[in-house]
């Protein structure tokens, strides 16, 4: 049913890179002024906490014809708050994306829109009058399928989180290296706002 | 453990880094330091006149003794006038620690007064920086700092300290250890490759080793002779890897690129193997790249493995410190001798003579570059600013040292000159410091003058004036139809300038008058500025045009041969 199951297949020209940073204010931006300043086009970027305290893991699709992957992992790999870089292209990999589409409808094309859904096996996470919102997740191929079939309809809004992946089987691209607990202190905090006491949150 | 404001911390953590030199200005939120500094005598302070000039003699300082170099500046402007500095020496990969005041921490990101967020600024012009929260982080943030500075490729730092951090106390808690899970340079090199590269070198015939500014900041210069004399290799450097080979050997053979010699480029361009030390493929040193030297096999060694590759394909690469490396590479090769690939360097080189002066009765700007030569027995220590005049202090004197040339490569930052020159005798005291400067340059940073005065430091600069922006004039002159437009400058009296602020300073308008007001420099206790009245119009040859393969190096025309 599922229109692409096979969420290894790379698009053309596209490489997924997983990078574990430290989770400390500035790092995004770090991580996306380097990109910006060597030229090497951002596909999707996606952060988020990792399974080690303090590590966040980072998913990027970069635009394989803009660089030479190999010069981006070592790129990446000179910012001090990156501690590993993994290229995942030539893995065996699961790359999946979630994408929420607020699509109009109405009482007669409801149905047709819900068989759509169906096909694609998206959720509807809110439904209206007038609209309904679908919830989906897969690689690339399988959201673009259904943003397609949905846009006769009208897409009011679509939200898509851009891709993550694992590698197939025990491989991973975790980071087995503990900190000496006062540095790891040191690491958490360094550079946060302070709570409380200021008019800003911590970042 | 004692209780300091963050202010003691910060100059205490800096002295336990051996920092023995701030080059500074003060400013509003940097006063709570200013305060602390009497309590710390063994950290000396240059007050300078321009934050600027405070970035270049912190990388002057460095460049010329290898220790990591300090400045200091307020919030906001104090802090983007550090900007070309800090850009500066991230470009040529020089230690500079740069510490900046900011804003309150409950004003920061309200755009309080003189606030600039210097450490989104300059994310990526260092090798790293913080912005300092806490005064319990103090200790660790420049000890962090001071270690990414100096070690692997080293490269600028910046640590950005609010105002109230500096003013608030808390427990000092010094650490020795470090812990950077996301920076472990290599510097061994791989066994395999270094093996590899020792073959490859032992079956060409016409190899050449390219040194650049890592073999200095190795400390490697003594392991690259031992290579070179062992496998008889031709050496040539880049314009900053000057001095990593001393000039004066047989093996020398000059520096390529832009204004290299005619033979060290031909000889890059026609070695069947390059071995690439320390050094980027800049390409201001390398011409075209897609026309350098087809075929050619290349044993890149670089510190920084995102350099292998970057812009030319490595047939081995090596990444490690040219300290570890050489000496392995060299147990493994063989002695060799290639005589037939010298001899046809040396004939390139006797038909290409690019270091000849001719005789002419005008000031050539070459014949000063010598004559300081001569008259300083090539000891002295030379820094350049950007441009003409660069160019021949890189041709027209001899090197024989690693450090002797300071110069701003990468970034081709002119004023560099005279405020660079001022950190290297601060780093060097006894050394014979001669800035070599343009006019034009010399206008960007002169106010440095004051701190030569304030420092009583003896630096001799020689201004090569010849009314134009040299290296304008010139590609005016031959790429734009000789169309000259805003390249010729009025100047001041540059002696009268130096004379205000008490420097004695000597107008030199004959080339009868060059060595005898040299000699009355070096005989001069403190500072002393030479005007030189150089030929206007004299080019710097030979040249790669831009966008030209070193192939296609042209010499000096006829024409200007019969000036």
């Amino acid at each position: 049913m599922n229109p692409s199951a096979n969420g290894s297949r790379a698009r053309h020209a596209q490489h997924t890179v997983v990078a574990i940073v430290e989770d400390k204010p500035g790092v995004l931006m770090r991580v996306a002024s380097l990109f910006r300043r060597r030229g090497f086009n951002i596909e999707s970027l996606t952060v988020g906490y990792s399974e080690a305290p303090g590590l966040s893991r980072m998913t990027i699709v970069v635009d394989g014809a803009s660089a030479p992957v190999e010069q981006v992992e070592k790129q990446l790999y000179k910012l001090i708050d990156v501690v590993k870089v993994t290229d995942l292209s030539n893995e065996d990999m699961v790359a999946r994306e979630l994408a929420m589409l607020k699509v109009r409808c109405n009482n007669v094309n409801r149905h047709e829109l819900l068989d759509i859904a169906n096909v694609f096996r998206a959720d509807v996470v809110d439904i209206a009058t007038n609209s309904i919102i679908l919830q989906v997740v897969g690689d690339e191929d399988k959201i673009d399928g259904l943003v397609k079939m949905c846009e006769p309809y009208g897409i009011r809004e679509l939200s898509r989180t851009g891709r993550i992946a694992m590698v197939r089987g025990a491989k991973t691209t975790t980071v087995h290296e503990p900190e000496p607990e006062k540095i790891a202190k040191f690491h958490a905090t360094q550079g946060r706002r302070v709570e409380g006491e200021l008019p800003f949150s911590s970042d | 453990m004692a209780r300091l404001t963050g202010a003691q911390m910060t100059l205490e953590s800096l002295q336990r880094e051996g920092v023995d030199t701030i080059f500074g200005y003060p400013g509003g939120v940097v006063l709570p330091l200013y305060d602390t500094l009497p309590q710390y005598p063994g950290i000396r302070h240059v007050l300078v006149r321009h934050e600027q000039g405070a970035a270049h003699m912190a990388d002057g300082y460095a460049r010329a003794s290898g220790r990591m170099g300090v400045c200091l500046g307020t919030s906001g402007p104090g802090a983007t006038n550090l900007v070309t500095g800090i850009c500066t020496s991230w470009m040529d990969s020089t230690p500079v620690f740069a510490l900046t005041g900011n804003v309150t921490r409950s004003l920061l990101g309200k755009d309080g007064f003189q606030e600039a967020d210097i450490t989104g600024i300059t994310h990526s012009i260092t090798k790293h920086n913080y912005l300092v929260m806490r005064p319990e982080e103090i200790p660790l943030s420049i000890r962090e700092a001071a270690h990414i500075c100096q070690t692997g490729r080293p490269g600028p730092v910046l640590v950005d300290i609010p105002k109230d951090v500096f003013q608030e106390e808390a427990e000092f808690d010094w650490t020795e250890q470090i812990n950077l899970r996301g920076y472990k340079p290599t510097t061994e090199g791989h066994a395999g490759m270094i093996r590899r590269a020792a073959e490859l070198i032992n079956q060409a015939t016409r190899p050449i080793i390219i040194a650049g500014h890592g073999v200095i900041w190795g400390d490697a210069h003594t392991e690259l002779l031992e290579l070179a004399e062992k496998a008889d290799i031709p050496v040539i450097t880049t314009f900053l890897g000057i001095g990593a080979f001393p000039e004066s050997h047989d093996l020398s053979y000059g520096w390529l690129g832009m204004h290299g010699m005619f033979y060290a480029n031909m000889a890059a361009d026609q070695a069947d193997l390059v071995i690439a030390i320390g050094m980027r493929f800049d390409d201001r040193a390398m011409g075209r790249f897609k026309d350098f030297n087809p075929g050619v096999k290349i044993i890149h060694i670089d510190i920084d493995p995102a350099e292998i590759g970057k812009n030319f394909p490595a047939a081995v690469p090596i990444v490690g410190n040219a300290k570890n490396v050489l000496p392995r590479l060299s147990d493994l090769t063989k002695e060799a001798e290639h005589q037939d690939w010298r001899s046809w360097i040396d004939q390139v080189r006797e038909e290409h003579p690019s270091l000849h002066i001719r005789e002419s009765r005008r000031m050539l700007p070459q014949y000063v570059v010598r004559t300081l030569y001569d008259e300083t027995n090539g000891d002295a220590t030379i820094v350049t600013g950007v441009g003409q005049h660069q160019m021949w202090a890189g041709q027209h004197y001899f090197y024989k040292r690693p450090r002797q040339l300071v110069t701003s490569g990468g970034l081709g930052t002119m004023g560099f000159e005279l405020p660079a020159a001022i950190g290297a005798q601060v780093a060097l005291p006894d050394a014979e410091t001669w800035a070599i400067c343009g006019d034009g340059g010399f206008q960007m940073t002169l106010q440095e003058m004051a701190v030569l005065v304030d420092e009583n430091l003896p630096v001799k600069i020689a201004i090569f004036n010849n009314g134009y922006l040299g290296m304008i004039r010139q590609w005016q002159h031959l790429f734009y139809d000789r169309n000259l437009v805003d390249a010729a400058m009025t100047q001041p009296d540059f002696c009268k300038l130096a004379d205000a602020y008490g420097i004695r300073a000597i107008r030199v308008e004959t080339k009868a008058e060059v060595a005898p007001a040299i000699q009355e420099a070096r005989a001069h206790k403190g500072p002393i500025l030479l005007d030189f009245q150089i030929d206007q119009e004299e080019n710097v040859w030979p040249m790669v045009p831009a966008g030209a393969a070193l192939s296609e190096t042209i010499e000096a025309p006829a024409e200007e041969l019969a000036r």
